[in-house]
């Protein structure tokens, strides 16, 4: 009896720690964090604005594949409504700018070292991207980045922009 | 009864390992290392199998048996 007990409660706790991720449909957590520019990058800043929140580091291969086509997709949607928010994780900055020399970003990074805002979005794995709508809420969660992921995540771009009536 | 407590004290146990931080995903960087890979040099993994396959001779070393020799 103890036993089962015992098993219900593991699993109880396995499944609550798997409900904290972040979900679609829910509020993005706000975020303020030192950026490459000048000012900090702030996601409260990019109200009524479609927002894809990338989290990458400097030792994810996928994620230096990513950045070609982020910066084209800023390039193409940028005037339409689209803000691009690179999230780096790692924990020395030393690591992010000699990623950033070999590999241009041509969006916004921020610099999230400590670690606090990927334990609110909670990534599953590196690259995780959110996009967020003009709403502010979270429309898509997309874990990985392979050559396929490109056209669907455009598609998802465009649907969150028309639905924010900027298309 | 000592059944009864074994099980109660691996519960404990086991309870305990679950205080222990998780490696999150965005925590990977030293574990992405090359020198945290099982072969992070191919060329010394080949050198090593090689020595390893033509020492264990007859018994063969990380594939089929061979002569023993030691001259492969």
């Amino acid at each position: 009896m103890h036993f089962k007990n015992f098993v219900a409660a593991a699993c109880a706790a396995l499944v609550a720690s798997a409900v904290a991720a972040q979900d679609v449909g829910k509020p993005a957590p706000a975020f303020d964090l030192p950026a490459a520019g000048a000012s900090n990058a702030r996601l409260a800043d990019l109200k009524g604005r479609v927002v894809y929140v990338d989290f990458w580091a400097s030792w994810c291969a996928p994620c230096k594949q990513s950045f070609p086509w982020m910066n084209e997709m800023q390039a193409k949607y940028g005037s339409k409504g689209l803000t691009i928010v690179g999230v780096n994780v790692d924990k020395k900055r030393e690591d992010a700018d000699k990623f950033l020399a070999g590999t241009p970003a041509k969006f916004t990074v921020a610099f999230d070292s400590s670690g606090k805002v990927a334990e609110a979005y909670q990534p599953k794995g590196m690259p995780t991207s959110y996009l967020i709508g003009a709403d502010g809420l979270v429309r898509l969660v997309h874990v990985g980045f392979r050559d396929k992921d490109r056209e669907e995540l455009e598609r998802e771009f465009a649907a969150a922009l028309s639905a924010a009536g900027r298309k | 009864m000592l059944k009864r407590w074994t099980i109660v004290m691996a519960a404990v146990l086991v309870c305990g390992c679950s205080s222990m931080p998780n490696v999150q995903p965005w925590e990977k960087g030293n574990l992405a290392k090359p020198e945290m890979a099982f072969d992070p040099d191919a060329l010394e993994t080949r050198f090593a199998d090689h020595t390893y396959f033509s020492k264990e001779g007859a018994s063969g070393g990380a594939g089929v048996g061979g002569g023993g020799c030691g001259c492969n």
